[in-house]
C-alpha cells in the first residue's frame, strides 16, 4: 500500500488498493490492516446520531427507575435471574411467560428482514453493535494517532517514544471503553446503583467481575483488532442477507454507467471518460477495505461512507452528486439504459415488504393482545399418584393434591380456595389444624408462588367409583381475579 | 541432504514418499494449533505437579496442592451438616408438637422425613406410604397403635412385635382354629358376625349365632361392637379398612391362623432426629391425629 498523495487540481488522489478484492481473495490470508480515512457528509452525520442514541440506550437504560411499589425492584429494565423475573417498565414476566421474549425475537428477526429488503444491510451499517463500537474505537484511534496517513506512517515507523506513548494512550482508552461496555452489561442483571457501589468497593459477586472481564476482552478484541473480520468471517447474518435482497432493494451502488471509463482528473481530460476520476476516496474511507466500484460484495455493510466521500469529490469537481448512491437494481438498469428513473413508492411497498410488515405487525399485535389480557393469578394442581386415593375407615375416600397458587402481582393478596362440582367433598390443608371445610382463605405473598398440600375427602354417601372431574377454584378476596383448574378425584 | 521436493501446484514440500504416483504434501500444522498443543503440554505438566496424578506402586503422587476428591466430598458433607445443624439442633431438643408449630422447622423436618422414609420405610410401606396386604397404609385415619405424633414416634422407635427391643409393642391374637379353640363352624359364624359389624353382606342366621362366640372370644380385645383397642393393637372391625382383606375367606383365615406383622425398632438404626422427622412426616400424610 502506497501512501504518496499527488495533487491533481482540486482533488487528492489516494493510491490505495482494496484489502478485500475478489480477484486477490485467498482462503488463508493474514489480516491486512485497514486505515479508514475520516469522511464527512449526510450519512456520516446520520451515523454519529445513531451511534449516540444506541450507546445512550445501552449505557443509560439500567439507570432508569420505575416505581413498582414496596415489593418489587424499582429498576425499569431488570433481568432478575436469581428470582427468575424479568422487568420491563410496566411489564413483569415470569419464566413461564418467556414466550414474550420469543415473540420479541421473532419480531426482531422479521423486522430485520423488512429493513434489509428495503434498505439492504442498514442494520449492519448503522446499528449493529460491532459497527457502533468499531466506529467508537476509530474515533479514539483518530484522536490519538491522527487520520489515515498519519496512522499508516505511525504503523510503519520504528518504535520511538512517541509511537509507544501514542499506542499506550490508544489502548488504554480502548480498554476503558471496553471495561465500561462490560460494566454496563451487568447492570441489567442487578440493581444498578447498588451494584455500582459494590463494584467499586470490591463487594460485588465474582460473576459480576468475571462477566466484566469477559466482555472487556471481547469488546477490546472485536472492536480494536478484529473489526471487519467479525463481519466477514464470524457473523452469519451477511450470509443470509442475499435471500432478502431483490431488484427493488436500496443498495450502495457505484453507478458505473456514469463513472466508467474512469480516468484521472487533468487539465485536458478526454471527454469520453466517465465521471469517476479514480481518486480512490471511496476505497480510502471504507472500514471494510473494499472497492465499491467492484460491485455488490459480501464484505459491504452499506455504511454509505463511500457515498459521502464521493459526493464530496463530485461537489469539488462540479459534477452532480450520486456517482455512488443508494440505488435499486431496477433503477440502476433504467438509468444505465439512459432513462430517467426515480425511486417510486412501488419499489418500497411491494409484496415482500408487505408480507414482512404484516407478519411483524401481527406478531406485535398478538403479543400486545395477550399481554393486555394475561392472567396475574394462576393455579396449578398436581394430583398425588402414589397413593392415587386413600380409603378411610368410615368408608369415605381421600385424595391428595399439591395446589400451587401463583400471585403474579407485586402486592400480597388473599384468595379463597374452594372446590366446584364435587358433591359431599370437604378439604383440609396440611399443616393446619382447622376442621375440614368447603373453602379456605389463603394468603400469598407479593410476587410469590404458594404451594399447599390439600387433602380432599368425599363422604361415604357420595363416593363414586372411578374418576370424577371437578375444579379447584381460586378467587381473589378483593374480587378482581379468579382462576380454576380442572382436576380429577379417584375412588376405588 | 538433498533439497526437499516441492509440489508444483501448491508450492508445499512433499513428504518424499510416493504411493502409486501419489505424493503426500508435508503441510505444516497451523501455528495457532501448534501453540495450543504446546500450551496443553505445559498445562498437563503443571497439572500433574499440582494435583494427584502419577501412579506409584501402591498409591499415587498426591500433588503439591494436596487435593483429593474424597476430601472434597467429606468437606461438602461436613458443610451440609453444618448448614443443617441450626435445624437439627432444634429438632433434637424440641418436642414434636413444637417442631410442628414452627413452620420453617416443620418444612425442614418434612423434607428430611420424606427422604428417610424413602430409604428405610418404603420397602414395606410403599413409596407413597400406601402399604399393602399385611403392611398398614399410613395415609389413612385408621391406626392400630395410635396416630398421634407421640404414638407414631413410639412405633418407629421401638417397633412392633420386635423381640430385640423390650419396649416394642406386642400383641398376639390367639390362633383360634389352629389351636382348636373354636370349631370351623363356629369360626364361620363369627366371621359372618364380623362382616355384619361394618355393614357388609352376610348371612343373618349365621351372624346371629356368631354374636355369642364373638362376645366370649373376641370382645375382650376388639370391643363388643368391634371398635378395636389401640392399647393392645387390636384393629377396629367395624370400619372400611382391612389389613388382611375383607372377604369372608380372608377373615376366616385370620381367625384360624392369624398373621402378625413385625416392624423393627428403628431407634437402633437411625438418629433420634431422623426418627422425629419420620414421625412428623408420617403424621403429615393425612391421617395424623
Amino acid at each position: 500500500m502506497n501512501t504518496v498523495m499527488r495533487d491533481v487540481d482540486a482533488v487528492d488522489r489516494v493510491d490505495v488498493e482494496p484489502v478485500s478484492k475478489e480477484a486477490t481473495r485467498e482462503l488463508y490470508k493474514a489480516r491486512v490492516k485497514i486505515f479508514p480515512m475520516r469522511s464527512s457528509g449526510t450519512f456520516r452525520a446520520l451515523k454519529w446520531w445513531v451511534m449516540a442514541v444506541t450507546l445512550a440506550i445501552y449505557y443509560l437504560t439500567p439507570w432508569i427507575r420505575w416505581d413498582r411499589g414496596p415489593f418489587a425492584p424499582d429498576q425499569a429494565v431488570l433481568v432478575d435471574l436469581a428470582h427468575r423475573r424479568f422487568y420491563f417498565f410496566f411489564v413483569e414476566i415470569w419464566p413461564q411467560e418467556f414466550y414474550y421474549v420469543a415473540g420479541l425475537l421473532i419480531m426482531a428477526g422479521v423486522g430485520l428482514f423488512l429493513v434489509t429488503s428495503v434498505l439492504g444491510r442498514a442494520w449492519c451499517g448503522y446499528t449493529c453493535p460491532q459497527t457502533v463500537w468499531v466506529d467508537l474505537f476509530l474515533v479514539v484511534e483518530r484522536f490519538v494517532e491522527g487520520d489515515r496517513n498519519a496512522r499508516i506512517m505511525l504503523d510503519r515507523a520504528r518504535w520511538t517514544l512517541e509511537k509507544i506513548a501514542k499506542r499506550v494512550v490508544k489502548h488504554a482508552a480502548w480498554l476503558v471503553i471496553a471495561v465500561a461496555t462490560g460494566g454496563a452489561w451487568i447492570f441489567y442483571f442487578a440493581d444498578a446503583p447498588w451494584l455500582a457501589q459494590a463494584l467499586v468497593t470490591g463487594e460485588a459477586p465474582f460473576i459480576a467481575y468475571s462477566t466484566i472481564a469477559v466482555l472487556t476482552g471481547t469488546t477490546y478484541l472485536f472492536a480494536g483488532f478484529m473489526r471487519e473480520q467479525v463481519c466477514i468471517y464470524m457473523c452469519p447474518w451477511p450470509r443470509i442477507q442475499s435471500a432478502m435482497f431483490d431488484e427493488n432493494t436500496l443498495i450502495v451502488t457505484y453507478n458505473d454507467w456514469r463513472g466508467e471509463p474512469r480516468g484521472y482528473l487533468a487539465k485536458q481530460r478526454d471527454p469520453s471518460l466517465g465521471d469517476c476520476i479514480a481518486c480512490n476516496m471511496c476505497v480510502a474511507v471504507c472500514p471494510q477495505g473494499i472497492d465499491i466500484r467492484d460491485g455488490q460484495q459480501l464484505e459491504c455493510i452499506s455504511c454509505a461512507l463511500c457515498i459521502d466521500a464521493c459526493n464530496g469529490v463530485m461537489d469539488r469537481i462540479g459534477k452532480p452528486r450520486g456517482l455512488i448512491s443508494y440505488t435499486t437494481l431496477t433503477d440502476f438498469k433504467e438509468r444505465a439504459a439512459g432513462k430517467v428513473a426515480k425511486l417510486s413508492w412501488r419499489e418500497v411497498v411491494r409484496l415482500r415488504t408487505i408480507v414482512y410488515a404484516s407478519v411483524w405487525a401481527l406478531a406485535g399485535l398478538a403479543m400486545l393482545a395477550v399481554l393486555a389480557d394475561r392472567d396475574r393469578l394462576e393455579v396449578n394442581v398436581l394430583h398425588d399418584r402414589n397413593p392415587l386415593y386413600v380409603q378411610l375407615s368410615d368408608g369415605g375416600v381421600r385424595n391428595g393434591y399439591t395446589v400451587k397458587i401463583l400471585n403474579m402481582v407485586p402486592q400480597p393478596r388473599s384468595f379463597e380456595l374452594s372446590l366446584e362440582d364435587l358433591e359431599g367433598a370437604t378439604f383440609t390443608v396440611a399443616g393446619s389444624d382447622a376442621p375440614p371445610a368447603e373453602s379456605v382463605r389463603v394468603d400469598v405473598g407479593a410476587d410469590r408462588v404458594r404451594s399447599l398440600r390439600v387433602y380432599v375427602t368425599v363422604g361415604p354417601a357420595y363416593v363414586r367409583a372411578g374418576r370424577t372431574e371437578f375444579e379447584f377454584e381460586v378467587e381473589d378476596v378483593a374480587g378482581e381475579e379468579d382462576a380454576d383448574y380442572l382436576a380429577a378425584f379417584h375412588a376405588p | 541432504m538433498a533439497e526437499p521436493e516441492r509440489d508444483q501446484v501448491s508450492g508445499t514440500e512433499t513428504t518424499g514418499h510416493e504411493w502409486d504416483g501419489i505424493k503426500e504434501l508435508n503441510t505444516p500444522l497451523p501455528r495457532w494449533w501448534l501453540w495450543t498443543f504446546y500450551a496443553t503440554i505445559v498445562w498437563a505438566l503443571i497439572y500433574t505437579i499440582l494435583y494427584p496424578a502419577w501412579p506409584l506402586v501402591s498409591s499415587a503422587t498426591s500433588g503439591v496442592l494436596g487435593y483429593s476428591s474424597r476430601a472434597e466430598v467429606a468437606a461438602n458433607i461436613a458443610a451440609a451438616k453444618a448448614a443443617q445443624s441450626q435445624y437439627l439442633d432444634q429438632i433434637a431438643v424440641l418436642p414434636l408438637e413444637d417442631i410442628r408449630a414452627d413452620q420453617s422447622l416443620f418444612e425442614f423436618a418434612l423434607a428430611g422425613g420424606r427422604s428417610a422414609f424413602a430409604v428405610n420405610c418404603s420397602p414395606c410401606h410403599g413409596s407413597g406410604a400406601q402399604g399393602g396386604r399385611g403392611f398398614p397404609n399410613l395415609n389413612d385415619d385408621d391406626w392400630l397403635w395410635g396416630g398421634s405424633l407421640d404414638g407414631i414416634d413410639m412405633s418407629i422407635r421401638h417397633g412392633i412385635r420386635y423381640a430385640a427391643d423390650e419396649d416394642a409393642r406386642i400383641s398376639e391374637m390367639p390362633a383360634f382354629g389352629r389351636d382348636g379353640l373354636l370349631e370351623p363352624a363356629q369360626i364361620a359364624d363369627v366371621v359372618q358376625f364380623v362382616l355384619s359389624l361394618s355393614g357388609k353382606d352376610h348371612e343373618a342366621d349365621s351372624a346371629i349365632r356368631g354374636v355369642q362366640i364373638f362376645t366370649d372370644n373376641c370382645a375382650d380385645c376388639h370391643g363388643a361392637t368391634g371398635d378395636g383397642d389401640r392399647n393392645q393393637g387390636a384393629p377396629a372391625l367395624n370400619d372400611a379398612i382391612w389389613l388382611y382383606g375383607d372377604s369372608a375367606e380372608a377373615i376366616a383365615a385370620q381367625v384360624t391362623n392369624p398373621n402378625h406383622g413385625v416392624m423393627p425398632a428403628w431407634a437402633r438404626r437411625l438418629d433420634d432426629t431422623v426418627i422425629k422427622q419420620l414421625a412428623l412426616y408420617v403424621h403429615s400424610l393425612g391421617g395424623g391425629e
